[in-house]
């Protein structure tokens, strides 16, 4: 665990634990008992071949897939398949998705504020200035009034970072961020995202930005089948694999 | 036998249409609000309660009006409860818009991208919320068009109230006709009537589609 400036060590117990997920649609069984542990502060990548449960997983971290057996923990909040009000849940964990999701009929400022006004109940001129400075954090202080349908695909991506970001979550859960960005649009999300790294947010991705991964996470997971098979730190993984899928999974993606 | 003007015909006519527009707008709004309610437990996720929505909104859509308002006006005092023609038109028109506004709108609410309960759902919005502030102002949008386009099919519904001996403009036709045997004139007014009427709400409802189109 290599903090920039190392000034958040790592806490004993994870933030984010998982026991033993499962998680089946009809009779495919996508999670065949997944345990992970995600420190305070920590970087971690989930990679893996499309199909493999990394999405499903990620997912099911702030209870968008209901799981069918296991024990989600996050900073002592307990999550079980019977619980049905994932509200404490979530204001733990923020998620930003592949297709941004923004409010098309808000602008990026009310976007950043509704939760905080409607969930949060905080009063207009608190709400008004953590959006500033959410929207500021990502670099689109000047486009509060804009929306969505009137900014890039980097723009609408770092709104919703900054919309997630505005909820203070203790844990941000990205999912494929940068996939249905242009080229040259990626790099812009990803920099917001290094730099909240930098600042030790505890992130979770699912991507294949590979070099991104390489050279920002702090731990990879590499998943295969509904079970993780490989983790650790990335150059290990990259320069080191130790199953076929793995070495396989390296090989296509750096053939790229 | 008197004799009628054309511009008694009219008159009459143009009297008996203000009980049209009425009924139009009762039926209309209180369907509306009717319909609002039958949508949001359409879509509440409680199984039983979507299952008794949709029973309802079927039943509306799969019987005639005309058997609909009959059942109101000849079968309801049979129980006990007296009805006017009146209330009975009211009442059961009411109903029917009720079923189809639950139906067009539940479309509108389908429409709304899935993405947007999710990201919704990630910032700890209760259903309740999700509802209010992301999917029906996304739905309302969606739904205007459709909406102001129904409300041609509850005006010419309500044609159908003559047949209990509600005079709107149908009945007064009907009547004013077997006063002046000139059914000619007189229904060719009626149509021309309702066409007065009908006419500015399509063409409000292409003009909103094309206008919600553009801004999005």
């Amino acid at each position: 665990m290599s903090l920039a400036d190392g000034s958040v060590p790592p806490s004993p117990r994870p933030l984010v634990k998982l026991t033993n997920i499962r998680k089946s649609f009809g009779p495919v069984e996508v999670l065949k008992g997944v345990d992970m542990a995600v420190q305070e502060g920590q970087v971690v990548a989930m990679i893996g071949r499309s199909g493999s449960g990394k999405s499903t997983l990620l997912r099911s971290i702030n209870g968008l897939e209901r799981i069918d057996d296991g024990v989600i923990e996050v900073d002592g909040e307990c999550v079980d398949p019977s619980q049905i009000d994932l509200r404490a849940l979530r204001l733990k964990v923020g998620m930003v998705f592949q297709q941004f999701n923004l409010f098309p009929h808000l602008s990026a400022g009310e976007n950043v504020m509704l939760a905080l006004k409607v969930v949060k109940k905080q009063d207009k001129a608190s709400c008004r200035a953590a959006a500033e400075q959410a929207l500021a954090k990502v670099g689109l202080g000047h486009k509060f009034d804009a929306y969505p349908s009137h900014l890039s695909g980097g723009q609408q991506q770092r709104v919703a970072i900054a919309r997630s970001l505005a909820m203070a979550p203790k844990v941000l859960l990205c999912d494929e961020i940068t996939s249905a960005l242009d080229p040259e649009l990626v790099s812009e999300v990803l920099s917001v995202v290094r730099k909240l790294a930098e600042e030790g947010m505890t992130l979770l991705l699912v991507t294949h930005e590979m070099r991104f991964a390489r050279e920002v996470c702090d731990s990879l997971v590499f998943m295969h089948g509904g079970r993780i098979i490989e983790q650790g730190p990335p150059a290990e993984l990259f320069d080191h694999p130790k199953t076929a899928e793995l070495a396989q999974f390296v090989g296509m993606v750096e053939a790229r | 036998m008197l004799n009628f003007t054309f511009w008694d015909i009219l008159s009459n006519l143009l009297l008996a249409a203000r009980w049209t527009v009425l009924l139009s707008a009762i039926a209309f709004v209180c369907g509306g609000v009717a319909g609002l309610l039958v949508l949001l437990a359409r879509v509440a996720p409680l199984r039983p309660l979507q299952g008794a929505m949709k029973i309802y909104i079927e039943l509306f859509q799969g019987t005639p009006l005309l058997m609909q308002l009959f059942i109101v006006f000849f079968v309801l005092p049979l129980v006990g409860v007296e009805t006017s023609p009146w209330t009975a038109a009211a009442v059961s028109l009411t109903l029917f818009t009720s079923a189809y506004l639950a139906e067009i709108w539940r479309g509108c609410v389908d429409a709304v991208p899935k993405g947007q309960w999710e990201a919704s759902a990630s910032l700890a919005l209760s259903y309740g919320e999700q509802m209010r502030y992301v999917v029906l102002p996304q739905a309302l949008r969606i739904a205007v068009p459709p909406t102001v386009g129904f409300s041609v099919q509850v005006v010419k519904g309500t044609a159908v109230t003559s047949i209990i001996g509600f005079v709107e403009i149908t009945k007064a036709g009907t009547m004013i006709t077997n006063a002046t045997f000139q059914p000619f004139l007189v229904y060719g007014l009626v149509g021309l009537l309702y066409f007065a009427l009908c006419y500015p709400l399509s063409l409000s409802a292409k003009a909103l589609e094309r206008k919600l189109n553009v801004a999005r």
